[in-house]
């Protein structure tokens, strides 16, 4: 039996709104379809070959009808001051060169579809980049500016405009070639059990997908919204801000955000979205 | 299910005269590496003595202690919210379970229930990798703790 408490104002809401007593049964992600300034975005798709899914639901399915609209018109998603605060920041000059975003990227729109297919391989530095990396790429190499933080309101505004730019774009990022070897590494983590509680990112998101554990909606894991505008954060945060928060309930000691592990983690979990929508900024709870 | 199981344990178990010898360090708590597994299943309490009911209830419901709601469902625990449903609902667990095998799955599910399990061990020392330094060496549960979780579950019967 399931009691639906939807007297909270979504936004004013930390917890998530349905309560279950006595054993429901799965309640699985729901039918409802996003459509976002009249673009379609693709929350479910067939599975690629090979996955451990038969479907992939973007984590958007797995949420509250209340914090599902929030990100179905940009004016009522919280994330868009920060995107508008990054806006700015894309044309104001930085660091010894003199230089804005815009002097040699005249349109953010330049970035489209770049964000469907991160992280991707950079062959100067031979290991692959996140988005944050070829933010700070750009502000350290060609506006002799200092690198942003990862976890950076300047950084998660940039990195949500930039991902915007990409949104509706279908998630595929390459794992062969020089990323076969951090796909595989990736993988690695995702099945390593970690933590006194001992768990693996599968036995929540790959085996447990659809049911409740407590108050939270367990989805498959899916990056494609990052950076995310977490209701319980009241803020924007990383995709590694992200598996750092699992890693804690776990008890386990995270790995740094921009690490190895978290960007072959980063790679290994995007592919398991290949085919949804990018839908960043997307708005969680 | 598994009474088959059951009998043939509860036989040997017959058959032996003491099961477990005391860990050092625990005095008369038997330590987590000491426990004793016969037939997935753990016959000796493992503080030697019965756990109290009433405790465990709340170390049941308790999110830094058991937590048990986060993952099972359970009928008397209702005046509390979220219950989870990752784990199968506990009520009546008594009657589908010895204490001997309750016991087993709390100290070591990996042991008494599959290896695969989300469910953690709640009083085992070795756990996953990575382990966050404050629980380093530690087990989730107290021997106590576990005994008394026991005593409330055994409570859970259906009528």
């Amino acid at each position: 039996m399931k009691i639906g408490l939807k007297t909270i104002s979504a936004l004013a809401c930390t917890l998530c709104v349905s309560v279950a007593v006595g054993g429901s049964a799965y309640a699985g992600p729901d039918d409802s379809s996003l459509i976002i300034e009249g673009q379609n975005i693709a929350t479910d798709v067939k599975a690629p070959e090979g996955s451990a899914f038969d479907q992939l639901y973007s984590g958007w399915r797995f949420r509250a009808t209340e914090t599902q609209s929030l990100q179905e018109d940009d004016f009522e998603n919280p994330a868009f001051v920060a995107v508008d605060q990054a806006i700015e920041e894309f044309h104001n000059v930085d660091g010894s060169a003199g230089k804005s975003c815009a002097d040699c990227h005249s349109d953010v729109s330049d970035f489209k579809d770049v964000r469907a297919s991160l992280p991707r391989w950079n062959a100067k530095t031979n290991k692959p980049e996140t988005l944050e990396n070829i933010i700070n790429e750009c502000r350290t190499e060609r506006m002799g500016a200092k690198a942003w933080k990862w976890e950076s309101t300047q950084m998660l505004g940039m990195t949500a405009l930039v991902g915007l730019q990409s949104r509706g774009s279908a998630v595929n990022v390459q794992t062969d070639g020089p990323m076969a070897e951090w796909f595989e590494r990736g993988k690695k983590l995702y099945y390593t059990r970690v933590g006194q509680l001992d768990m693996s990112c599968a036995h929540c998101h790959e085996n447990n997908f659809g049911t409740m554990i407590r108050a939270d909606h367990l989805s498959q894991g899916q990056v494609n919204g990052f950076p995310v505008y977490r209701l319980k954060w009241q803020g924007l945060g990383s995709i590694h801000r992200r598996f750092k928060g699992c890693m804690d309930n776990i008890r386990a000691k995270p790995y740094k955000r921009g690490s190895d592990e978290f960007i072959a983690l980063e790679l290994y979990v995007a592919s398991r979205g290949a085919g949804l929508s990018v839908e960043t900024p997307s708005v969680r709870n | 299910m598994k009474s088959g199981k059951y009998l043939a344990a509860a036989l040997l178990l017959a058959s032996i005269s003491s099961v477990g010898l005391s860990g050092v360090a625990y005095g008369e708590t038997t330590a987590p590496d000491a426990v004793k597994f016969v037939d997935d299943e753990v016959s000796k309490s493992l503080t030697g003595a019965a756990g109290n009911v009433e405790s465990g209830r709340k170390v049941f419901a308790n999110r830094k202690q058991g937590n048990c709601l986060a993952c099972h469902a359970n009928k008397d625990l209702a005046s509390q919210p979220f219950h989870g449903e990752v784990g199968p609902p506990l009520d009546g667990v008594a009657d589908r379970y010895e204490a001997a095998a309750l016991r087993a799955i709390l100290v070591n599910s990996k042991i008494a229930l599959n290896e695969d399990t989300i469910m953690p061990s709640f009083y085992r020392l070795k756990n996953g990798v990575r382990t966050a330094d404050k629980f380093v060496g530690k087990t989730v549960l107290s021997a106590e703790q576990v005994e008394d979780v026991l005593a409330y579950l055994q409570t859970l019967k259906d009528e």
